[in-house]
């Protein structure tokens, strides 16, 4: 009988550690979960403000002032352009 | 000793023995009875309490989505920025650093001791959405008292070419104007909150359940061609700017599919910045203010009379001497002719040839018309504040008033839905439904006259712009345009002002397969030049050939350039 209270004990002592480590763990890697998340969150602001910032640089008015007095381009004289139909367009 | 030798039996009274016994039960007893009260009666509230000590709500942002343009250019994007506010009691700051904090916040040092000394008040901001390393530095100062909070700003990158358009947010992330209102409830972003457990230190070590998962703003992808918007605006603005007018609105349409692909009005405003902004900046024209539209409206009466068979295009109607009496009224042309076929109605703008036929029209049928090509009704693009313009019912119209109504006179329209009206000569007779969302799928539409007057209207408008027409200023190398002039007077104080005109020129391109709907008005243009083929005509041939060109469409027209009119031509230039 007292053997078996013994064995009890342990076994119970043993699910005791195991119940602790594993909250630990868990908790562990809910603050890396945590963590991660944030940096998504960061990551997305980041995304939004290099969004805004192409758009800001790649404004129409902005590319064709640079193109025009900049790179001295010009549009093309429409007699130079030819447009060419894909062939699915053509037969319409 | 005489205590030792006092005698061993001592009687102590029973009773004595018997009150500590029954004190020990009765403590036992209240324990019991207050264990019992604690653990069984008030055990919610006491672990609410205790939960409430190491468990905190924590709010989970959600942002705004982002409007995009066709091509997925960023037209509107959500950025995180930080407010600043203090409790003004618990601030406690030397003067050095009170002079540092204005400096960072951009505020004057008076301003300052101004809010900190609003002690009677527990929430007092200093200053909203600041850039997040300006806060960082506030931050340093490590000033007790003062706090930061999270918030959104939107940023425009397209500045005051979509203004309009897009709209704005009010500094709680609420559309207040445009798009940005008319599809808050899509681009919204629904906050969530979760319970977690914090240690000592403040970090959560524990998600103990999600309350409300946070749900981001859907992104939104409007039908809008930032580079052909972007064009229509430069070329309204400086046409503005070289009359002197007082606005001017544009509108450009794909005729396939009923996308706007641009929408612009002068005068504008930087939707960045908001400050010093005066109610006519605000205006959407295009879409919100009714106008009288004058010859414009002349193919809808001609393409009515088509229909009806009253007319045929080559039908010869008797325009001299340039004056028509009805009743008590005198209409005129600005240029009197005598004989004219219909077709030559439309190129001269005859406003005696248009009266003549509307008169022989029954009203309904020319009510019909009308209301058929959505004039009197909100072109329901969900925009705030679309007007819907004014048709009065046909049963008190009277013959004077069906006159003037055939040259635009007397009715009132939206430029939108001017130009979308226009799409049943583009589209074969079909009115197209329009959207300001990218949907790239060509459309049905309703079919409101047949295909033959569509394509007679067609041939009429192209005459207008050539040489002998009206707006031959609309033409473009390239392609053939066909399209109608209009100058008519404006309205004030319940009559038509002398001097003040509003020009307009609605047309599309190319004539042999249009692909394309352009409507440009112009308020009040100051000087000798007002007339539609003068002022709006030019912006429109300049939009068109840069729009034709960017959406790739082959050429239906030798590339020859064109012979400008001469300035004896000028004058043909009327209503």
């Amino acid at each position: 009988m007292a053997k078996l209270n013994l064995l009890l004990l342990l076994v119970l002592v043993v699910c005791a550690l195991g119940l602790v480590t594993s909250q630990y763990k868990a908790r562990r890697l809910f603050s890396d979960l945590d963590r991660e998340q944030q940096r998504e969150r960061q990551l997305d602001v980041v995304y939004g403000q290099l969004q805004l910032e192409a758009s800001t640089w790649g404004l129409h008015a902005r590319v064709s002032k640079i193109a025009v007095e900049k790179l001295g381009m010009h549009v093309p004289d429409p007699r130079r352009v030819i447009v060419v139909m894909r062939p699915a367009e053509a037969k319409q | 000793m005489s205590l030792a030798a006092a005698p061993a039996l001592v009687r102590l009274p029973v009773w004595r023995a018997r009150f500590v016994l029954a004190a020990f039960v009765f403590a036992f007893i209240v324990l019991a009875g207050r264990s019992v009260y604690l653990q069984a009666m008030r055990t919610g509230f006491l672990q609410e309490q205790g939960e409430a000590r190491y468990s905190r709500v924590m709010e989970v942002p959600a942002t705004r989505g982002r409007i995009l343009d066709r091509n997925g250019e960023a037209l509107a994007v959500s950025t995180p920025v930080k407010s600043i506010w203090v409790i003004p009691e618990d601030v406690k700051a030397s003067r050095a650093q009170k002079k540092r904090l204005a400096g960072l916040l951009g505020l004057d040092a008076r301003e300052l001791k101004k809010k900190l000394a609003e002690t009677s008040r527990d929430f007092v901001y200093l200053k909203r959405q600041i850039a997040p390393d300006t806060a960082d530095k506030v931050e340093a100062l490590g000033i007790p008292g003062v706090y930061q909070q999270r918030e959104y700003r939107r940023y425009y990158p397209g500045g005051e070419v979509t203004a309009h358009l897009i709209g704005f947010t009010g500094v709680d992330d609420a559309g207040q104007e445009g798009v940005e209102l008319a599809f808050q409830s899509s681009l919204a972003g629904q906050p969530g909150s979760r319970r977690v457990i914090k240690d000592r230190l403040g970090r959560i070590v524990e998600d103990v359940e999600s309350i409300r998962a946070a749900q981001d703003g859907r992104d939104l992808t409007l039908s809008i061609d930032s580079k052909i918007q972007s064009l229509a605006y430069s070329a309204l603005k400086s046409a503005v700017a070289a009359h002197g007018a007082k606005a001017g609105a544009i509108v450009a349409i794909d005729v396939r599919t009923g996308e706007i692909l641009a929408l612009a009005n002068v005068p504008s405003y930087n939707p960045n910045n908001r400050a010093h902004l005066s109610g006519a900046q605000l205006r959407n024209r295009a879409i919100t203010d009714s106008f009288e539209p004058g010859s414009t409206l002349k193919p809808f009466t001609i393409a009515a009379a088509l229909e009806q068979h009253r007319i045929a295009p080559t039908t010869r109607i008797q325009t001299a001497p340039g004056r028509l009496t009805i009743g008590r009224y005198t209409i005129h042309d600005a240029h009197p002719e005598s004989v004219l076929s219909v077709a030559q109605v439309i190129q001269v703008s005859s406003n005696v040839g248009a009266a003549k036929i509307a008169l022989e029209l029954p009203r309904e049928q020319m009510w019909n018309m009308f209301e058929r090509v959505g004039f009197g009704a909100p072109p329901q693009l969900r925009f705030p504040g679309e007007a819907s313009g004014k048709v009065r019912p046909w049963q008190t119209w009277r013959p004077i008033e069906q006159a003037t109504m055939a040259y635009g006179h007397g009715i009132s329209v939206s430029l939108l839905q001017l130009a979308h009206a226009y799409t049943i000569f583009a589209r074969d007779g079909m009115l197209v439904p329009l959207t300001l969302v990218r949907t790239g799928t060509p459309v049905q539409g309703v079919r409101v006259i047949s295909a033959r007057t569509a394509r007679e209207i067609r041939d009429m408008l192209e005459l207008a712009v050539q040489p002998g027409g009206t707006g031959p200023r609309a033409r473009i190398v390239g392609w053939r345009v066909a399209g109608k002039t209009g100058t008519a007077h404006k309205q004030e104080d319940g009559g038509y002002a002398p001097d003040k005109y509003i020009a307009s020129f609605v047309g599309f391109a190319p004539a042999s397969a249009p692909r394309l709907v352009i409507a440009v008005m112009i308020d009040q243009p100051a000087g000798s030049e007002y007339y539609g083929g003068l002022v709006a005509a030019p912006v429109f041939a300049q939009v068109m050939q840069g729009a034709l060109r960017l959406l790739n469409v082959p050429h239906d027209a030798p590339l020859e350039p064109l012979e400008q009119p001469g300035g004896s031509d000028d004058a043909r230039e009327g209503t």
